[in-house]
């Protein structure tokens, strides 16, 4: 009789232990796929700034400085490496590419051209892209790293050698203010 | 200090599971009661077999394909070129909640409203109508396409399936025990006091299960719009997108019906009224006055986390 209710408990604990090195195992799967996404949308942005260089040009034709500003940041944030410096360099490509739709504000024909407005509604939901896989990938890294930390998942974290993941964040706050332009198409 | 749309997401699944527990008892019970009425002896039997065929249909639901799309006359797939920011928005919406982007589709209706369908985030409809892209704008649209995305992500339509289909057993096995009790005579009495508190119990039983339905519907409504906070981090652009829905002046949509409507984004088989919105124990949803309320309390924390740093919408977008 002792001998059953002891193989139950070890039945029972090896299943819930399963169960939570599964859960970690799913976890940091989630936050892998996160991180992809978010190069997916960084990737993105690259591949439209050209175009929107080819489309400003011909109106900006004095704002030389503001478009070499774009190109530089841009090339900075495809050399990055890494989530804190990733997360540097594409805080400066944000700025400078506010910039740009700053100053359109002054080119009526640019702001009307219909070319640009649907560069920059693709900019904008790049833009969103962007935070939104940051914000999930986040979100995936706080419940990864919860697991990790919390009793009883922790001792499998220890066991199986779950490390915490980072989190991407911007690295200075004031360039989130410099965003403040209105990229709206309506 | 997490934001408040955490704890309201937990706590509306909470409350959900429990609702859920219920009606599994409730099921439970009519099989008893049931199997009482029958043969004193036989009520554990004839409780366990409800039980089973409440587990069937909640597999059932599960494999059941989405077909109620395809009986919406009219509805067209959403293309890039036309719904440039439709299309844009549901993107980004799948991104911030970690599922595939759904089949995007448009219905001609004035009427704002917008639903969801699809039983796994694999096979994931989301269907606005023209007036909701004619009257929203781009912050709300997201609002709104975001609270869809949460139906389909929390797998409400699965949920809602399953329940409708317990709610139809237990009326059909009410029917089949009362009838059967009246028509075969009397076969072995069980305890006086007992029986009629089973008869009782069996004929109530379905307005119980009809109540738990609606009340887990509406429950499952501010637990979308949580997760639309948590996804787009922005409450106010559905609080306006509800505001501006519920004022409209065509709030009825043709082609809904009782079984869909649980899954609009506002209920689209009555007339609105923001102020004086009569919301009953049979209502689908909740008061959009109080989803509104509850949308802006959620507005005032989400700002002061230091974890969730994405640039405000506001900041990029007017």
């Amino acid at each position: 009789m002792m001998l059953f209710v002891i193989l139950g408990i070890v039945v029972v604990l090896t299943v819930i232990g399963i169960g939570i090195y599964n859960g970690l195992v799913a976890s940091r799967q989630q936050v892998e796929n996160a991180w992809a996404q978010i190069d997916v949308q960084l990737k993105r942005r690259y591949d439209l700034i050209p175009n929107l260089v080819e489309t400003v040009k011909g109106y900006m034709n004095f704002e030389q400085e503001t478009l070499q500003k774009v190109i530089e940041a841009r090339s900075a944030a495809m050399s990055a490496t890494g989530p804190a410096a990733k997360g540097a360099a594409e805080g400066q490509l944000t700025q400078a590419l506010g910039g740009i739709f700053a100053l359109a504000e002054a080119y009526p024909d640019l702001k009307s051209n219909t070319n640009m407005q649907q560069l920059q509604e693709e900019l904008s939901t790049t833009e969103n892209k962007i935070a939104y896989s940051r914000q999930f990938y986040n979100d995936s890294v706080m419940n990864y790293n919860v697991k990790t930390e919390q009793f009883p998942s922790s001792i499998f974290a220890g066991m199986f050698n779950f490390k915490k993941k980072e989190l991407f964040e911007l690295a200075d706050p004031v360039q989130r203010e410099a965003v403040k332009v209105d990229f709206s198409t309506r | 200090m997490r934001p408040t749309f955490w704890n309201e997401i937990a706590a509306n699944k909470r409350l959900s599971l429990f609702y859920c527990v219920l009606m599994a008892l409730l099921l439970t019970g009519v099989g008893m009661a049931g199997g009482y009425l029958w043969d004193p002896m036989i009520w554990p039997f004839t409780g366990a077999i409800a039980f089973v065929i409440g587990v069937v249909a909640a597999i059932y639901a599960s494999t059941a394909g989405g077909g109620a799309i395809l009986s919406i006359a009219g509805a067209r797939e959403a293309t890039h070129e036309e719904n440039q920011v439709y299309v844009n928005v549901a993107h980004e919406m799948s991104i911030a909640a970690g599922v595939p982007l759904p089949k995007l589709y448009i219905i001609d209706e004035a009427s704002p409203n917008a639903f969801a369908t699809g039983t796994k985030p694999e096979n994931g409809v989301i269907c606005v109508t023209t007036g909701l892209l004619d009257q929203l704008d781009r912050n709300e649209l997201q609002g709104v396409v975001a609270h869809e995305m949460a139906h389909i992500r929390n797998y409400d339509i699965r949920l809602m399936t399953t329940l409708a289909l317990t709610v139809g057993i237990i009326i059909l096995m009410r029917d089949l025990f009362i009838r059967g009790r009246l028509h075969t005579g009397r076969r072995k009495e069980g305890n006086g006091v007992v029986m009629v508190i089973a008869i009782v119990f069996i004929l109530l039983a379905p307005v119980f299960a009809m109540l738990l339905r609606m009340a887990v519907s509406r429950n499952r409504e501010y637990l979308a719009d949580a997760s639309a906070v948590q996804f787009t981090r922005y409450p106010e652009g559905l609080a306006n997108a509800l505001q501006k829905i519920a004022v409209a002046d065509d709030t009825l949509v043709d082609t809904a019906n009782a079984g869909t409507a649980p899954m609009y984004i506002v209920d689209p088989l009555r007339a609105h009224n923001l102020e004086h919105e009569k919301v009953g124990l049979f209502s689908t949803h909740p008061a959009t006055h109080d989803r509104i309320r509850r949308l802006r309390a959620m507005g005032a924390q989400v700002g002061g986390d230091e974890a969730f740093d994405i640039p405000m919408q506001t900041e990029n977008r007017t």
